[in-house]
């Protein structure tokens, strides 16, 4: 009997934890998104008092609508904004692939001896804030910053380029940010991969590079996902490397949420548009999910 | 030496001629004095082998003694330092691995875990521009000749480690090599799938005729499969011989330790001719007993050498035997017992340890000879064989 409610209570915590830290909050926010934006203190109405009887409660459910996310579809800004926001995370995504399946690909192939050097370089940045590292990219990209100095000086280009303020800045804010977290899952399933399957793909008839497409990608690929989904997840929502790096042109949902709060002080609209991203955000996780899911199930087997 | 199964060679091979011994035969694979080094270290010494058509050759040797760098030499894998491989007359060196008529089945198996059994074995026939129609044939085919049909759609990691090697062989089977190179190809097994897995090892060679090469460390497996054995050390070759011949005569103190158990008596030669029998050299152990043996080398009066007899040609008896041509005499020290066969540790009065070997054709309790009891050893000249030190 002591066992089973110890076990209960284990299996409690985290749910518990969940319940408190992820519920609750998106419950909260979710009821913000139904209200009205009000000139008050919190700026939104109505407001729910648990005191205030039955009838004041069933008054406070009656005000709520979806007046909210109807505004979201109605002006093209959201829409603008979600399908920049989505488009500036797939491409990030794309290129940190292309350059972190290299650099995993080399940490593997890497003496033994090297690797957890390697592997420290990898996570080192993260020793420093990430604020202070996407800061310290606009004095790179400025217009008199490092990087154009030195193509002036090596006289590659004749005028500055302006990269600051542009998607482009933001690109590399986010690919730079967020390539550790390509690197690293790639790196481990390529680091557990046998070198005499290559071997053996090359003595079957294939040559290097066709031995790396027909066995090195595929067992590769839960790596290639993970890393995907840890990249693309969070860019999507990105909100400081816009906002340091990226221009007035620059479109992501991140810096819209963020005006909606502070600039409009429209709590109401911006919660809506949280919900609506965290809706959207929803629908790769429970993908990568399934597909670890299928893939235990397939190793269980 | 326990005697499983029967030694490859008895049977098949005196049928066939023996390539090894006709002079005009041509090799399929020609190592001529290769050398392999890796920084200071030298795998492979200025080797020279000729392996024939339709050979099972085993390479044998301790582990670090270079026959697997031979083996990745052949597969492309590694590159000689100097010197040539041929195969079929023509030079490989310029052959990248891939367009090699060899292939090579890898100790670890090395099956792409994200195919089906089926497709791993479909793999390097899709490389060879076939019609899909003839790739499902052959791999039916390799599936039947491994009797893996049912298995077809499995993925590796769904199957033993039996299912896995068989299906390993079949892939590396499936191109139709000119050789088949094996990677101690059944190292992971337990024992008794491993001797079972070894005849069917053989039936399939005798069946498609292709040429093996096989690595290995062990010597009973290298005996059991092949048609001769190529026993390595340091680099080079110490002796290449048929299985009997490696075992009753060999070339070297290094050949008779490492392939079976052996007593080496140390002493010197006393006489070239036996009076008895001509064949016979005549062998003075360091404490003075005669002995008769033959002799591999050109040997002179004089010359210190050792005498190398196999356990079980030794026999073992309370009585003192007149007629014996080699007899010596000790104390039973310790006997081991391993059920079909019993050795006897016999102290001599120098102290050295001969073994002797017998099969228990007795029960136990019947045993005649037991722990402190005098003993006499006796063997027939023809047992023993005299090595140079």
């Amino acid at each position: 009997m002591e066992n089973k409610s110890r076990k209960w209570l284990l299996i409690g915590i985290p749910y518990l934890w969940l319940f408190l830290f992820f519920l609750v909050p998106f419950i909260i926010v979710l009821k913000i998104a139904l209200s009205d934006i009000a000139i008050s203190i919190p700026p939104y109405t109505p407001q729910l008092d648990l005191f205030a009887g039955l009838g004041a409660i069933g008054d406070f459910f009656s005000k709520l609508d979806f007046e909210n996310f109807k505004w979201l579809i109605d002006d093209t800004l959201y829409i603008n904004s979600y399908l920049s926001s989505l488009k500036i995370a797939s491409i990030s995504t794309f290129l940190a692939l292309c350059i972190g399946f290299p650099f995993a690909y080399g940490m593997a192939k890497a003496p033994e001896s090297w690797r957890p050097l390697l592997l420290m370089l990898v996570i080192l940045p993260f020793w420093t804030s990430f604020l202070i590292r996407v800061y310290a990219w606009i004095g790179i990209l400025k217009t008199e910053g490092l990087l154009n100095q030195f193509l002036l000086w090596t006289g590659i280009i004749n005028d500055p380029l302006v990269i600051l303020n542009t998607n482009i800045a933001v690109y590399i804010g986010i690919v730079y940010s967020y390539l550790p977290f390509m690197i690293l899952p790639i790196y481990s399933t390529l680091e557990k991969m046998d070198d005499s399957l290559i071997e053996a793909a090359v003595d079957l008839g294939c040559t290097k590079i066709s031995a790396f497409w027909a066995v090195t990608v595929p067992l590769a690929l839960p790596g290639i996902i993970a890393g995907c989904f840890l990249v693309f997840i969070p860019a999507v929502g990105e909100f400081v490397i816009p906002d340091l790096l990226g221009g007035s042109q620059t479109l992501m949902i991140g810096k819209t949420l963020w005006s909606e709060f502070f600039n409009n002080r429209d709590w109401p609209v911006a919660s809506a548009v949280a919900i609506v991203l965290l809706l959207l955000l929803v629908v790769p996780i429970v993908l990568f999910q399934k597909m670890i899911e299928r893939q235990q199930e397939a190793e269980a087997r | 030496m326990s005697t499983k199964g029967p030694s490859r060679n008895s049977k098949p091979v005196e049928s066939k001629v023996l390539p090894w011994l006709k002079p005009d035969a041509v090799p399929i694979v020609e190592f001529k004095n290769v050398t392999k080094r890796f920084g200071d270290f030298t795998a492979v010494d200025n080797l020279s082998l000729k392996v024939y058509p339709g050979e099972f050759f085993a390479l044998l040797g301790p582990s670090g003694c270079g026959k697997s760098t031979l083996l990745r030499m052949l597969a492309g894998f590694e590159t000689p330092t100097s010197g040539t491989i041929l195969l079929d007359g023509k030079d490989l060196a310029d052959t990248p691995p891939n367009l090699r008529p060899v292939n090579m089945m890898f100790q670890s198996y090395a099956l792409f875990p994200h195919l089906t059994v089926a497709q791993n074995i479909a793999f390097g026939l899709k490389r060879s521009n076939l019609e899909k129609g003839v790739i499902e044939e052959r791999t039916e085919e390799m599936l039947r000749l491994v009797k893996m049909q049912d298995f077809a759609n499995r993925k590796p990691h769904q199957m033993s480690g039996g299912q896995r090697q068989r299906v390993a062989l079949a892939r590396s089977l499936a191109k139709n090599p000119k050789l088949l190179l094996l990677d101690e190809p059944l190292g992971a097994l337990d024992a008794k799938l491993r001797e079972s897995t070894q005849f069917e090892l053989v039936n399939i060679q005798e069946k498609l005729g292709t040429s093996f090469i096989i690595v290995t460390h062990d010597q009973e497996e290298a005996m059991t499969v092949s048609t001769r054995i190529g026993v390595m050390n340091m680099g080079v070759l110490a002796q290449v011989d048929t299985p009997a011949d490696l075992y009753e005569n060999p070339k070297s103190k290094f050949v008779a330790d490492f392939i079976g158990d052996v007593n080496m008596i140390e002493g010197s030669i006393s006489k070239l001719h036996a009076k008895t029998k001509d064949e016979f050299i005549e062998f003075t152990t360091d404490t003075g007993s005669k002995l008769l043996a033959r002799c591999e080398f050109d040997c002179k009066v004089g010359d210190k050498a050792s005498l190398a007899i196999r356990p079980e040609k030794i026999s073992i008896s309370k009585k003192r035997d007149p007629k014996a041509e080699n007899q010596v005499s000790g104390k039973v020290d310790d006997i081991a017992y391993i059920g079909n066969l019993s050795t006897y540790y016999v102290r001599l009065e120098n102290g050295a340890i001969i073994k002797a070997q017998e099969a228990n054709r007795r029960r136990i309790s019947n045993r005649e000879i037991t722990w402190e009891d005098d003993v006499w050893l006796s063997w027939t000249p023809g047992g023993g064989v005299i090595l140079a030190q």
